[in-house]
């Protein structure tokens, strides 16, 4: 749809699938699945260089998409500011997608943590792209803090669960006027659909892909779903009814049978 | 002078830098996509040759993995 581009802290995008590389472990895997996504976007980790093998940086850039880095694994707003820092000096990238976990269990954000760090990052010059809750007054909070996005989960990440609370990430979306990007929890395509569907800009997915048991496919089903469902929202669903309401006009019908109609 | 990279120690020459370390850690002299931390502050890329190593200094030598 190069009519329809996404914009994020100004720069256009065409697809509205972002892929995460969490999970895959085979780099060949991965390059496939970056091109069946089309993603223009693809989120990347830092470790120590022991447990990171080389490649998966050149692998994005050979792809033609661009390193969104993430500070996964950091539980407080100092921790991920550091590795802000030492991400945007790696990637030369000043985008981040901003991660500050709360429980090790759930990993779920901690929400104050995560207000906190966007403030001072923003500050730094990140452009920041915020991993939340489904919750419309925080995702508010995210946007007041300047992030270039705001990202709620649609259930916990990797549990594969897709959109537990579909009335939550409507109300995000009522609720900021930047991109909206479901993150975490989809599971299959129709769950990328339903996030568009709900009015979310954009879908980021990582587990999704790189455990289906056929990660390429699954890539190019979700980029579909993507645009399936940014399409349906555009056109506008039919209000849901109690009751049937027939397609065909009763007016002309012939009488037959003399059938009653109950 | 011994000095601890990635958690672990390595016995590195008195005046050695941040590239040194970085070389330590395994990783490539001209690779892309690596970031120091020296006793938990950046170091730019452009200093790596500039910045000389203390002894017991601390650094983390990283570079992309799968995440997110």
């Amino acid at each position: 749809m190069p009519d329809d581009p996404l914009i994020i802290a100004g720069t256009e995008l065409r697809s509205r699938l972002l892929l995460g590389s969490g999970g895959f472990h085979r780099l060949d895997r991965f390059e496939a699945a970056l091109a069946a996504s089309g993603a223009e976007i693809v989120t990347v980790a830092l470790r120590r260089v022991e447990q990171a093998p080389g490649g998966l940086y050149e692998a994005i850039e050979r792809g033609g998409a661009r390193v969104l880095p993430n500070t996964a694994g950091c539980y407080s707003a100092r921790e991920a500011v550091q590795t802000a820092q030492l991400a945007r000096e790696a990637f030369e990238t000043s985008w981040l997608k901003l991660e500050v976990i709360g429980d090790r269990h759930t990993l779920l954000p901690d929400a104050v943590e995560l207000v906190r760090a966007a403030r001072e990052l923003v500050a730094a010059g990140f452009v920041v792209l915020p991993y939340t809750t489904d919750d419309p007054v925080l995702a508010r909070r995210l946007e007041d803090a300047g992030c270039a996005a705001v990202m709620p989960l649609g259930s916990p990440i990797g549990s594969g669960l897709g959109i537990r609370n579909p009335h939550a990430i409507a109300l995000c979306r009522e609720a900021v006027s930047v991109p909206l990007i479901l993150d975490a929890g989809i599971g299959t395509a129709s769950d990328a659909a339903l996030a568009m569907e709900l009015g979310c800009d954009a879908v980021l997915a990582a587990t999704a892909v790189s455990r289906a048991r056929d990660p390429e496919a699954m890539a190019g089903a979700l980029r579909l779903a993507v645009e399936a469902g940014r399409v349906a929202s555009r056109a506008g669903r039919i209000p849901r009814l109690h009751h049937a309401q027939a397609s065909t006009e009763d007016a002309g019908i012939p009488d037959l049978a003399d059938a009653e109609r109950p | 002078m011994r000095v601890i990279v990635n958690g672990r120690e390595h016995d590195l020459a008195t005046d050695a830098t941040v590239r040194d370390a970085v070389a330590a850690a395994g990783a490539g002299d001209e690779e892309r996509g690596v970031a120091v931390a020296l006793d938990g502050t950046v170091v730019r890329r452009a200093d790596w040759d500039g910045t000389r190593l203390h002894e017991a200094a601390r650094l983390e030598v990283l570079r992309a993995t799968a995440g997110g």
